[in-house]
């Protein structure tokens, strides 16, 4: 993995530099053939296993090739209101927790303030605690607000699709902060300048330049919250009760016998990210194309 | 004007105010109710009352000890694998990536659009005894038919390796990314050539000290690992790694490496997913402990009190962490 290129070849090649090239020229890539599949092989094996009619009760073992399970993607009892809650949570953890980040995001970079370091701090700490800590805090405070006065009663317990929303949202704050923040930091000031120049007042210019400019930032926040909140089940399995979502679903299904729809449901979800992020990123390069050519124009 | 100023000052306070308020009460508050629940004395038939019972704390932590140890060497372990494993990945992308580059960031963090929890039960189809890794093995008799993956700490540090092998990849990426190429150019012009002789040694020792780590931690003996470690430590450090390499590269990816060991190894610790299904008994890690005795055994003191233990084991590891290697912008 050395970076020696020999820019003039010499008479005679060591052995060693002969090894050196090969190494470059042949053992990483095979490395990253070889690593690139390990990253993917759990993938390919969900898909295939959707595919599956197992002998047995779980999707664990190979039985024949089948495509019951597609025809029927939510036909198992429980499963359908497991995914229901799933994109609830999701849709409304990523909604909040967008516009709540986005906010800290825009005082963070754009304003001098005092407690900025707390902020900071604040920001990092729920991405630097393990999620087991999070959803057993929450627990706690959940079970103990039964005593408080002022929570009405049934908001917080017993746990529900509501508890499940509120710690979602928590956990994704800080994501969509880091995120929108990395977009801002390059953040071309001088258009703004130049509306209010124009005679934009604040609110004119953030709407009509500001927030045009970031809004691909968000909307690889909120595509990121999205993906971690569907995807939770550490925090959720805390916070949930009786409450069913996929990820649960998954986990208890693995206790009772996986079935095949689980996987049917997985490669749907693995397949609609996949062509999601495929189209933002084809929206940004459009949009990087309309700067460019707006900007040579200029 | 002065109504302009007044609105430069508050704006700040008002576009945070929403978001820190969500964190004090779901984040801040809620460390601090578990710290209260780790002092009740009671159950949950008769009700719990806060004793300030600080006993629970010495107690639950000799009495969990092997569990914590477990978590901290699996995790500690996953995190220096991964690094192994996701260097060579990220530098082959950053510098030899060229028009494949995007492709391969997109297959780095394709696990993602996929549930952990089904991941984690693919692999446990991958590693079953007769699957996709030991079938083969079997047949061609390399190992011995009774020979067992699934179920042993072997597959509890492989799964967790897998699952934040992005989580490393990634920072190393963007920081290998970052180097100015010049001052490799400059390097190999000031006669940085290869690592040799040293690279062998240095290589030969890390090589087969991880190996021995590792097959000692995962339950194959000091050899099975320690060897292949030595010979593999030998071959890289003595042609694979140069002067500028040494000197230049790997430095400069310092950051790198600080952020993805710590994304790496918190989650890491407290993971108990991979523990439960891939492991056995007796690889159960301190997550397992924490979730079985606040959702089984409804012993939320003792959970309680783990779980603050956890969390602030983490907290000054982490501060000493960021001290040692000092970083100025951690978000």
């Amino acid at each position: 993995m050395a970076v020696m290129t020999a820019t003039a070849p010499p008479e005679h090649v060591s052995f060693g530099t002969r090894v050196h090239r090969f190494a470059d020229k042949w053992l990483l890539p095979i490395y990253v053939a070889g690593v690139t599949l390990y990253l993917i092989l759990p993938v390919a094996v969900m898909i295939l296993f959707s595919f599956n009619d197992p002998a047995g009760r779980s999707n664990l073992q190979w039985g024949e090739f089948s495509i019951a399970a597609w025809l029927d993607p939510l036909g198992r009892p429980g499963l359908p209101e497991a995914v229901r809650n799933s994109l609830v949570v999701a849709f409304v953890a990523t909604i909040f927790a967008t516009i709540l980040g986005t906010l800290i995001a825009l005082a963070l970079v754009r304003y001098d303030f005092r407690g900025r370091g707390t902020t900071n701090i604040l920001i990092f700490l729920p991405m630097s605690t393990p999620e087991i800590v999070l959803g057993a805090s929450l627990l706690t405070t959940f079970i103990a607000s039964v005593d408080l006065p002022f929570i009405p009663d049934g908001l917080v317990y017993p746990l529900s699709i509501v508890t499940i929303i509120l710690a979602h949202i928590m956990f994704c704050i800080s994501f969509v902060v880091v995120t929108v923040k990395a977009r801002l930091q390059g953040f071309p000031r001088h258009l703004e300048e130049a509306a209010m120049d124009l005679g934009a007042n604040e609110w004119t210019t953030f709407w009509k330049v500001t927030f045009p400019l970031i809004l691909p930032g968000i909307a690889a926040a909120g595509l990121l919250a999205f993906s971690l909140s569907i995807d939770d089940y550490v925090i959720t399995s805390f916070t949930a009760g009786q409450t069913q979502t996929f990820p649960l679903y998954i986990y208890g299904s693995q206790l009772r016998g996986i079935p095949v729809q689980v996987n049917v449901v997985g490669t749907i979800i693995f397949v609609v990210a996949v062509g999601f992020v495929l189209l933002t990123t084809l929206w940004q390069r459009r949009v990087a194309g309309q700067d460019y050519r707006a900007s040579t124009a200029a | 004007m002065r109504r302009a100023i007044n609105f430069r000052s508050i704006a700040p306070y008002a576009l945070l105010a929403p978001g820190l308020i969500w964190l004090a009460v779901f984040f801040v508050y809620p460390a601090i109710q578990m710290f209260l629940v780790s002092l009740w004395t009671g159950n949950v038939q008769e009700g719990f009352t806060q004793t300030w019972n600080w006993s629970i704390y010495p107690t639950a932590l000799s009495e969990y000890w092997p569990w914590f140890q477990r978590s901290v060497i699996y995790g500690g372990l996953a995190t220096i694998l991964a690094f192994a494993l996701g260097f060579p990945l990220a530098y082959a992308i950053a510098f030899r990536g060229g028009a494949y580059k995007n492709l391969l960031l997109f297959m780095v963090i394709a696990p993602f659009f996929t549930s952990f929890l089904l991941r984690t039960i693919s692999w446990k189809i991958i590693l079953s005894d007769d699957g996709l890794v030991l079938g083969p093995l079997k047949t061609i008799g390399i190992i011995p038919a009774d020979f067992q993956l699934l179920g042993t700490p072997a597959a509890v540090i492989a799964g967790i390796t897998y699952n934040f092998l992005p989580f490393m990849t990634l920072p190393l990426y963007v920081a290998l990314e970052k180097i100015d190429r010049r001052l490799l150019e400059a390097a190999e012009d000031l006669y940085a050539g290869p690592w040799r002789p040293r690279g062998t040694i240095v290589g030969a020792v890390i090589g087969a000290a991880l190996g021995i780590v590792v097959g000692v931690v995962m339950g194959y003996g000091p050899l099975v690992l320690g060897i292949p470690g030595l010979i593999l430590g030998i071959v890289v450090g003595t042609w694979m790694v140069s002067e500028a390499f040494i000197r230049v590269t790997l430095p400069l990816s310092l950051p790198g490496i600080f952020a993805g060991s710590l994304l790496v190894f918190i989650p890491a610790v407290g993971d108990y997913i991979n523990a439960e299904l891939l492991g056995n008994p007796q690889s159960l890690m301190i997550g397992n402990v924490i979730q079985a005795r606040y959702l089984k055994v409804t012993d939320y003191p003792t959970a309680s009190a783990l779980s603050f233990i956890l969390m602030a084991a983490i907290l000054v590891g982490l501060l000493i962490y960021i001290r040692l290697l000092g970083t100025k912008d951690l978000v």
